[in-house]
């Protein structure tokens, strides 16, 4: 880590003066990214604002409905919030399916929007990318490229936006609120991030010197009926292989009135799915038209050998999602009699929980012909 | 600067005995932050090391940015091969670090930077560059590759081919045949704590504390490379986050501390960073097995062949053992196990928790389930028809082998009776459900090994034996086998373990610490309680015994020994997106004596964690274009999370054998390992009906040809 | 301390330096409060929260396992809450209150956790225990505090059923690789048995 000046800002204008004129000067909020990228010697800053004690406030509901978000809101703070719980479960949802615990209790709603890609060759300063140091080559095309995007890609730069977050203001039609030295500006998420074009170190439009103060839901009754779901290459603790956050409103024929579809893990942008939005409003909810959905959405789709299989896993994750926020379910169908229907929530004799304090008894060979033991429970 | 000896006051009130589950002697010591590890060690005057790494596949150094770096506030010495002591060949290629101007993988330790402090030794490591005259790189290991070649032994001294009967005439005489291949990823053994050292320089003596699964063969490792008399060296690893393999003999890590220690003259101290993990700490290669089964309509098998390849680097040979189990495993008249190794331009492969058993039966397991489906045979059944009577590979009885046993007893456990055969047909909700099933083993090992222990006035006893302890129990065992054998409570027994000025022992490693220590230690306990019956005096320095049991592991019977094991596995894929959970597991274990119920039980649990995170999780992602492993952390190299890890059950069965080590345990650190990824592959396979022959098995192996939801 | 080193590998910088901070490099003075001692140290900016416990106040039962918020060993109780200490510089953790594995015992009596997981031997080789320790002492905390996790079924619910998923999910910023998650997740149970056994018997 390189050297570098640190500076506690006071308040929200002097460190928005102070960040507009120290060339590569850095906010510095929960650190989780910053921090980690930092070490690696991604990021070089030469000042560090640590704005991570600004009163940027907190979750408040605006007069028309909706909600404001201070930037200093930690994410678990904000998942568990009875407004955000309610009326926009998918923010909820993909918060909590995001790190860990502890990376939650850190990472704060501003420093989530601008956290970089977990792009192997971005992350590791010997190897090519045209994002960290232009010019060097994209490395991930021809490289390790499984985990990479499969829209709005090009040549130059294939990484995605790896938060989960982002993806569900994405599809809630969020507004990212910042300051400048000209006062305060507005950008609404999708508008915010920005794809790699011909300058891939620019993830988002945030101007240089600028400092995100808030985040701002609409009034939007669609996403009381909205969710997230994540796959991964393991069941927490994870980045996603793919992602979907969506919201559906469906009338009493069974016809689409309102959608929102956005994807995650699949473009250096949290990629919001209008056409295939388009494509709904009005069809029947059916799985057959969400995934004729998700196929349009994805027609445009870029893939190499390594992450071509996330046509099909978004397309899936698309069709369950929406069928479950349409209230479909094929239980009928089921053929595992007897077998819980939540793979890890056992309610058999292995499943108890609250169980009273018993000191692990593995039974000895002496007491049986063979030791056994179950989980240590249900003693 | 002084390593304490753990010696925790123990509750006298429950059990202490061979076999109780007596609790860790150190676990105070870990649940309160008190149990320090090697880099928690700093001497007065300590510096910080840090590793530069190659970032070419191939190549040679031309120059360097070493003055400027030099310069850098806070910097004391960068050192590079120009400026390394000479060091000897200790017979590992991997040690001679900076010994000369060439690259051999990407990754490889180019210098020690050795700074002030740990942030100026990381960024002015950041901040040496090299030139190189850029070489080509070879990374890509396949069945066909030109260097393939059959070492003069594979891992562990076993034999590279073998065959008895014909295998090409009995697969072309057999109705019912599987030639399929199987591959595992490279995987990474990831302890917790990473490689470190600390090295200081008294007197021309070498002091190191490091963090590995053996302190005798590291000093000796040491002595060699330095040109040290090895009573020059020692070499201390109090506490010791996990190993798995990795710490079995001495890295990089800890020559480089003591060049820096050397050239500096103050102690150095160097740790791994997580992502230096996957250069220089040692991993299990890549595997490629084809393995051959024919069998009569019965399911008897006629052949059983498995032809293995592998990697190593340019520096070092290392063949993994991948078809030696398949020797020892199922009866069958025709029989090929041959190993290929092609040395490639990557990082050094090493042991990792049952080298050859965990890639190996992983293979062979997955064939046997492939051929129970085309025999519509229940494979517990089909496994039981095949249970050889003496070991099919060289004809000597089993020490004994209650394998078919432990499907029983599994079986029974996991509910299997009444299992629907068929595949990709349960499901439940989002969920495709399927069980599977397979055997385990592991060869059950001594190796040379010393103690002393000595008779105190006053009744207590100092045991001293160089064991390891890196979470599987070794210091709570070893107390309490001495114990036993002075017949004394646990706490009359001051233990003395993990320094090389013990007498000499082998590693944690391999299944045999416990049974080659505790040998030791039994037969040092039994001559002191001897003299001590004769009427000998106790002195008041004491009533000492040293013993090596090399002679009498050299009188062992002759006799085939492995421990043996049977995995069951609940398998549920989501058709939402093809991923895969595992809500049950079922171990169970003949391993001879069990010492430690409690401790055991963890082991072989862990075992088991560690095969699922296998088979679902762990892939070693080497890039063709840049010659390393790309995802080189934990937020990229994913082991299985508490999330992924449902219900385990773990049972032993009461397995007497008389001919093993006097405490009569077969060694149980690998076993739990072994198996459970076919199991978890067979389970996904009946859930599905994808038999997928790579590992890990993750969605975008199944997606394409899993069933819609809708 | 002197070691016997030939003339031409003789460092070229070799001097008696104290580890300090190395001249021109920016540093600050902060104060932390680490498990109730006040503490008042010039720390180079550089410094992870981690690194301030480990090599300058010798409390070192915090774990380094990865060094970027991948594995929770280093877990401490900042303000309370649970944090990855690796990702926090010294120099932002200004007048926090920090607590770590060393801080959670009351004198010899092990706190409900710790005892916990000695009972249920969950752990093995140790590395990752404090980290565990710590995250479950927080993780408790926000369970009581109604707040939701991935595998919460109902999340408009404020009350929150600690069974085994939830504790595995909660608990998955730990890695553990020695395996003994089957073992930390009773022990969770039972410290959380504890601690609601002593709220009971407070509020009684």
């Amino acid at each position: 880590m390189k050297t570098f000046e640190y500076e506690r800002a006071t308040d929200v204008a002097s460190a928005v003066a102070i960040l507009d004129r120290t060339p590569n000067a850095k906010a510095l909020a929960g650190g989780t990214n910053l921090v980690d990228l930092m070490k690696l010697g991604v990021e070089r800053p030469d000042l560090l604002v640590d704005v991570s004690r600004l009163d940027f406030g907190g979750v408040d509901e605006l007069p028309d409905g909706g909600l404001r978000i201070g930037a200093g809101v930690r994410n678990s703070d904000l998942a568990a919030h009875p407004l955000v719980r309610t009326r926009y479960p998918a923010l909820t949802r993909a918060l909590v399916s995001a790190a860990s615990g502890q990376l939650r209790n850190q990472a704060t709603t501003g420093g989530n929007l601008l956290q970089r890609t977990r792009c192997t060759y971005f992350m590791d300063t010997t190897k090519p990318c045209n994002k960290r140091e232009p010019g060097t080559g994209c490395g991930a095309i021809a490289g390790l490229s499984r985990e990479l995007g499969i829209l709005g890609v090009n040549d130059l730069c294939i990484a995605t936006h790896p938060g989960d977050m982002a993806v569900a203001l994405a599809a809630l039609d969020a507004v990212v609120v910042f300051e400048t030295v000209d006062g305060e500006q507005r950008l609404p998420v999708d508008e915010f991030f920005r794809e790699p074009g011909d300058d891939p170190t620019r993830d988002t439009n945030l101007p240089s010197g600028a400092l995100i103060t808030a985040v701002e839901l609409p009034a939007l009754p669609v996403a009381t009926n909205s969710t997230y779901r994540k796959a991964r290459d393991r069941r927490s603790y994870a980045f996603a292989l793919g992602s979907v956050a969506a919201a559906l409103s469906v009338d009493d024929a069974g016809l689409v009135t309102d959608v929102r579809i956005a994807l995650g893990a699949a473009s250096p942008v949290p990629w919001r799915a209008r056409k295939a939005e388009d494509a709904l409003v009005g069809s029947p909810a059916t799985p057959a038209s969400f995934a004729a959905a998700a196929q349009l959405e994805l027609a445009a789709a870029t893939t190499t050998e390594q992450n071509a299989f996330k046509v099909a896993l978004l397309t899936r994750l698309v069709v369950g999602v929406l069928s479950e926020l349409a209230g479909l379910d094929h239980e009928a169908d089921d053929t595992g009699e007897g077998v819980d229907p939540s793979p890890f929530r056992p309610t058999g004799a292995n499943g108890g929980h609250r169980h009273v304090a018993a000191d692990v008894e593995p039974a000895t060979a002496a007491d049986t012909e063979a030791g056994s033991d179950t989980e240590g429970s249900a003693a | 600067m002084t390593a304490v000896d753990v010696v925790t006051p123990v509750d006298t009130s429950v059990p202490t005995g061979l076999g109780a589950p007596v609790a860790r002697l150190e676990g105070r010591d870990k649940v309160t932050g008190a149990a320090r590890y090697t880099y928690e060690h700093t001497p007065d005057g300590v510096l910080y090391g840090w590793i530069a790494q190659s970032t070419v596949t191939t190549g040679t150094i031309t120059g360097s940015n070493r003055d400027e770096v030099l310069a850098m506030p806070g910097v004391q010495d960068v050192i590079t091969h120009e400026q390394a002591p000479h060091l000897e060949d200790a017979e590992d290629g991997e040690l001679l670090v900076l010994q000369s101007a060439a690259v051999a993988y990407r990754g490889q330790p180019v210098a020690l930077v050795v700074a002030d402090t740990f942030d100026t030794a990381r960024e002015a490591a950041s901040a040496l560059t090299f030139d190189y005259d850029v070489g080509p790189g070879d990374v890509v290991l396949g069945t066909d590759h030109p260097s393939l070649y059959a070492p003069e032994t594979v891992n562990a001294g076993f034999e590279t081919d073998t065959s008895q009967g014909d295998v090409d005439a009995a697969m072309a005489d057999s109705s019912v045949t599987i030639d399929e291949t199987y591959e595992t990823a490279a995987l990474f053994n990831s302890p917790m704590e990473p490689h470190a050292t600390v090295a200081t320089w008294v007197d021309g003596e070498l002091d190191v504390l490091d963090s590995n699964q053996g302190t005798s063969g590291v000093a000796t490792t040491l002595a060699t490379l330095f040109s040290l008399d090895p009573s020059a060296v020692r070499v201390r690893a109090e506490h010791v986050g996990g190993g798995f393999g990795s710490k079995g003999s001495a890295r990089p890590v800890v020559v480089l501390a003591s060049i820096g220690a050397m050239r500096t003259g103050r102690p150095v101290k160097v740790a791994y960073t997580r992502q230096m993990m996957f250069a220089i700490a040692g991993y299990r290669t890549p595997t490629i097995s084809r393995v051959r089964l024919a069998a009569d309509s019965e399911g008897h098998l006629s052949a059983l062949s498995h032809e293995a390849y592998s990697h190593s680097s340019t520096l070092q040979e290392f063949t993994e053992q991948t078809a030696e189990p398949t020797r020892h495993l199922w009866a069958a008249p025709s029989r090929l196990m041959t190993h290929r190794l092609a040395r490639l331009d990557v990082p050094t492969p090493r042991w990792m928790r049952a080298p050859g058993e965990a890639p190996g039966v992983y293979a062979v397991e997955s064939a046997m389930d492939e051929l129970a489906s085309k025999l519509d045979l229940d494979p517990v059944e089909l496994r039981v028809r095949n249970e050889p009577e003496v070991d099919p590979h060289t004809g000597q009885p089993f020490s004994s082998r209650h394998l078919v046993d432990c499907l029983r007893r599994g079986a029974e456990l996991f509910g299997w009776e009444g299992r629907d055969p068929r595949q990709g047909v349960r499901r439940v909700g989002r969920w495709l459900v399927g069980t599977g099933v397979a055997a385990a083993t592991y060869p059950a090992s001594v190796m040379p090994a010393g103690a002393r222990v000595t008779a105190l006035p006053g009744g207590r006893f100092e045991v001293g034996v160089n064991a390891t302890d890196i979470g599987q129990g070794a210091r709570t065992v070893m107390a309490q086998i001495a114990a036993s054998e002075l017949g004394v409570p646990l706490d009359l027994v001051d233990l003395h373990i993990a320094d090389s000025r013990l007498p000499t022992a082998g590693v944690a490693g391999g299944s045999s610490g416990t049974a080659s220590w505790g040998w030791a230690v039994t037969k040092a306990s039994r001559q002191v309680t001897e003299l001590l019956a004769q009427g000998q005096p106790v002195p008041p320095e004491g009533l000492e015994v040293v013993v090596d049991i090399a002679e009498d592991i050299a009188t062992m019977s002759d006799h085939s020994r492995f421990a043996y094991g049977a995995q069951f596995v609940e398998a549920r894929v989501d058709l939402d997106s093809g991923e895969i959970v595992v809500p049950r597991m079922v171990g169970v274990f003949a391993a001879g004596r069990i010492m430690n119920a409690r401790t055991a039980r963890s082991q072989f649990a862990g075992g088991m964690t560690m095969g699922l995170s296998m088979a679902l999780h762990e892939h070693g992602m080497l890039d063709p274009t840049q010659g390393d492993y790309g995802n080189h952390d934990f937020a990229t190299y994913h082991v299985a999370a508490n999330a992924d890890v449902g219900s385990i059950e773990v049972e032993w069965l009461d397995e007497e054998d008389p001919h093993l080590a006097p405490m009569g345990g077969k060694g149980i650190g690998e076993i739990g390992n072994v198996g459970a990824a076919a199991a978890v592959a067979n389970a996904v396979a009946h859930a599905t009906g994808i038999r997928v022959r790579d590992l890990p098995i993750q969605p975008d192996k199944l997606l394409a040809e899993l069933p819609t939801r809708y | 301390m002197v070691s016997q080193v030939s003339a031409e590998t003789s460092p070229p910088n070799a001097t008696t330096g104290t580890g300090a901070n190395p001249p021109g490099v920016p540093t600050t003075t902060i104060t932390l409060d680490v498990n109730g001692s006040p503490h008042r140290l010039e720390v180079d900016n550089r410094t992870s929260l981690l690194d301030a416990l480990r090599e300058r106040l010798d409390l070192t039962g915090s774990k380094k396992g990865c060094d970027h918020g991948q594995c929770g060993a280093c877990t401490v109780l900042v303000d309370g809450r649970r944090t990855n200490s690796c990702l926090v510089l010294a120099v932002s953790a200004e007048g926090s209150d920090v607590t770590t594995v060393e801080g959670l015992a009351d004198g010899d009596a092990l706190h409900p956790v710790q005892q916990a997981f000695l009972d249920r031997d969950a752990y093995q080789c140790g590395y990752c225990t404090p980290g565990q320790i710590c995250s479950t002492v927080g993780m408790l905390e926000e369970a009581r505090a109604g707040m939701p996790s991935h595998v919460t079924t109902d999340i408009t619910d404020g009350e929150i059923d600690l069974d085994d998923e939830e504790v595995r999910e909660r608990l998955s910023g730990n890695l553990c690789r020695c395996g003994a998650y089957l073992n930390i997740v009773p022990a969770v149970h039972d410290a959380a048995c504890a601690h609601d056994a002593a709220t009971e018997g407070a509020t009684r």
